[in-house]
């Protein structure tokens, strides 16, 4: 549960350039009440000093000089707004071609993806690349809005072209159908949005708002063997803490309790957990996302980049890897190139072996490929400087994703999907 | 067996501040007195107990400040036991690096960021924690956690390392410098949700009081020697509190009745007026954050 008891939902959305993906995001807000007045002044200012007559929502969420200069989103930007039951976190992703790399970073932190689509353009290839990221990057649910029907008299054989074009690419890809949902709507006339519409009565399901409260994030979290990577040893050499010696971390995948027989990984020593502990509380058992302190019964080494893992429940530990790799740096990744893998919060030194290829992120296969340059979507092997210890990204996201850091510029250039 | 199920958000913040006290070699915390940076306390204290919070507190004083703020900053350091270090933008006025601004907008909030770079060169911090939000501002919504600054402080928002996952990317060249926004995600209704279910300590000032204010562009503005007011500008008796404590010259009031963490948090969810709309200097014009914000202003 989220601070307010309130449950939290993380939400990236996409969409092409003028599809009204900020004005859905604008629509959002202003109906949950979340703009406050001096915002709603602002965006009345700047809608009037651009000689709109109406409210240009897409002013509440573009953020950057640049972006209102040009009238488009050029970065991902973090909203937020709530309900009485549910906080949402809203990645805001741009949708140009060039902006993949936007996209997937605004997925990797979202349950939920909202891809939009211009009801008047239809299923584009555009539409192809959000849905292709939504299924790389395995996020839990998808909506699919088709937006501005308003604009095409609210037509119910245009929603079902629509959805029947797009039901052929969830053909193509891992998603079951109980895992799409399509919504007819109109941002810029707030139907369906967070209020039924009177102009689609032949559509009978729940408008975006409501559909977004009934997901359970127990529902959309994956379930997995519990991963708990140590970032620090805790050792307070007080008199009241004499000997304590904590390992911190956050927990991934399952829960764990007092009581587990653990080995601790690279060394594959085991032992007992003793206490968990959350600040001054000491915790019989703790579900996956807790941040918490762990004890163990025996004296075994154990270090910030070590991971502790359920007994029998080890994962795969290995020098050499495949992956598939999304490039996010314009710098690009060749054969032969020596990177810092960053695994969870372990760095080892890695090297590329091989670019077996690159894919086509429209779901149209793979072609060779030299090098990937930004944005592009490949599949390559990496040879490690010490074993890392994974699980595929399709059994945890936590545990089958990692970062490429470049060792010049130290910049982030590339996210890895573990195969 | 009792299953711990944890706050995410609260979860998300320390597991950010092990990073850092794990990433890097002289990390500190940006104390302002107020809301946000107290907050921050409780998640370090949490973060790292039984030990102690592993890095001191900074605090760049304008002179300005409310006097409660202060009293507040030094019973909380001593009550916890922790390591305060104090560094005065009167000291960058009085060394000639910057210059008191004039007249009717006259702040020293902006005079501020000399003071700060100063004190990151001083003490060779590599990592200075702050407790920014993204919901506070347009140009925070695109805040990475982990924020890489150059040698001068700068902000390049166009350059910005993507963040995947939870993966934090600290790497950085000698003379850089990170911010780190632990709280990045929270809002201000999280903040003071959390205030009153861990049931916090927050300077008198947050709570409705009795204070000699004047009226201004539709704002209310403190009474005092060290805000510019006009002769005609009437200076009146007021139940106010404050949303945000910064600088005396920067920081406006809101008229309530709230005196308890309860009055506040009721106040706050049925509030129309954003906090950054109490902030003066945000004002200034559409792009005032950003444009701060390039120039190295936490």
């Amino acid at each position: 549960m989220d601070i307010q008891g309130r449950k939290l939902i993380k939400i990236a959305t996409a969409g092409s350039v003028d599809d009204g993906k900020s004005t859905l995001i604008g629509r959002l807000l202003y109906d949950t009440h979340s703009l406050t007045t001096d915002k709603i002044e602002a965006i009345e200012r700047s809608s009037k000093q651009r000689g709109y007559d109406y409210l240009d929502f897409s002013l509440a969420t573009d953020g950057l000089v640049a972006e209102r200069e040009q009238g488009i989103t050029i970065d991902v930007a973090h909203i937020y707004f709530n309900t009485d039951k549910t906080n949402f976190i809203v990645a805001d992703t741009p949708g140009h071609v060039e902006y993949t790399r936007n996209m997937v970073t605004g997925a990797s932190t979202s349950q939920v993806a909202i891809i939009l689509i211009d009801a008047r353009k239809g299923v584009i290839e555009q539409t192809y690349r959000h849905f292709f990221i939504s299924n790389l990057l395995r996020i839990s649910h998808v909506v699919v809005a088709i937006n501005k029907m308003d604009l095409v008299e609210y037509s119910e054989d245009v929603f079902l072209k629509i959805k029947a074009d797009f039901d052929v690419l969830v053909g193509k890809s891992d998603f079951t159908e109980e895992q799409i949902t399509f919504i007819p709507l109109s941002a810029l006339k707030g139907e369906n949005v967070t209020r039924k519409s009177e102009h689609m009565p032949w559509y009978v399901g729940n408008t975006l708002l409501d559909h977004l409260e009934v997901l359970e994030p127990e529902d959309l979290q994956e379930s997995a063997a519990a991963r708990f990577p140590v970032q620090l040893v805790i050792r307070p050499k007080t008199e009241a803490y004499h000997d304590f010696r904590g390992f911190s971390g956050k927990l991934y995948g399952n829960s764990l309790q007092v009581g587990d027989r653990v080995t601790v990984l690279p060394s594959g020593n085991e032992s007992t957990i003793k206490s968990i502990h959350f600040f001054d509380k000491e915790l019989e058992r703790a579900a996956p996302g807790s941040s918490i302190v762990l004890t163990l019964a025996d004296e075994v080494d154990c270090s910030r980049g070590d991971m502790i893992v359920k007994s029998g429940e080890a994962p795969s530990s290995e020098k050499s890897i495949s992956a598939t790799i999304c490039q996010v740096n314009s710098k690009a990744l060749k054969v032969g190139g020596k990177y810092i893998l960053q695994h969870g919060i372990n760095r080892v030194l890695a090297k590329v072996d091989q670019i077996e290829a690159k894919i086509h992120t429209d779901f149209s296969g793979t072609e060779e490929a030299e090098q990937l340059k930004l944005n592009d979507i490949g599949k390559v092997n990496l040879r490690l400087s010490k074993p890392i210890h994974f699980d595929s990204y399709h059994q945890s996201k936590s545990n089958g994703a990692f970062i490429l850091i470049d060792e010049g510029t130290y910049d982030t250039v590339s996210v890895g999907f573990i195969e | 067996m009792n299953l711990f199920i944890p706050n995410p958000k609260e979860a998300e913040s320390i597991y950010i501040l092990r990073e850092v006290a794990a990433q890097f070699e002289r990390p500190v915390l940006l104390f302002s007195g107020g809301k946000d940076s107290i907050t921050l306390v409780r998640l370090a204290q949490k973060a790292f107990f039984p030990a102690k919070i592993p890095f001191p507190l900074l605090h760049v004083d304008t002179g300005h400040n409310f006097p409660e703020t202060i009293e507040f900053r030094d019973w909380l350091v001593k009550e916890l036991g922790l390591e305060l270090i104090v560094r005065n933008v009167q000291d960058s006025i009085d060394q000639g690096k910057v210059r008191e601004e004039r007249g009717r907008y006259a702040s020293r909030n902006t005079l501020q960021t000399t003071t700060l770079l100063d004190a990151i060169e001083e003490f060779k911090f590599d990592a200075c924690i702050g407790g920014a939000r993204r919901d506070e501002e347009k140009a925070r919504a695109k805040e990475r956690v982990f924020s890489v600054r150059d040698d001068f402080g700068q902000w390049d928002e166009k350059n910005q390392r993507p963040e995947l996952f939870d993966m934090l990317n600290g790497k950085i060249h000698v003379g850089q410098n990170v911010r780190v926004f632990p709280i990045s995600n929270w809002t201000e209704l999280d903040v003071w949700e959390y205030i009153r279910t861990e049931n916090i300590a927050i300077p008198s000032i947050y709570f409705a009081h009795k204070r000699e204010v004047f009226f201004r562009d539709g704002m209310i503005w403190t009474a005092n020697e060290h805000v510019f007011r006009e002769a005609h500008e009437e200076v009146v008796e007021r139940m106010v509190r404050f949303r945000t404590v910064g600088d005396m010259t920067c920081t406006a009031a809101v008229l309530s009745e709230a005196t308890s963490l309860d009055d506040v948090v009721s106040e706050i969810r049925e509030s129309t007026i954003s906090e950054r709309g109490a902030r003066i200097d945000d004002k200034r014009s559409e792009a005032a954050m950003e444009t701060r914000k390039k120039v190295g202003y936490f």
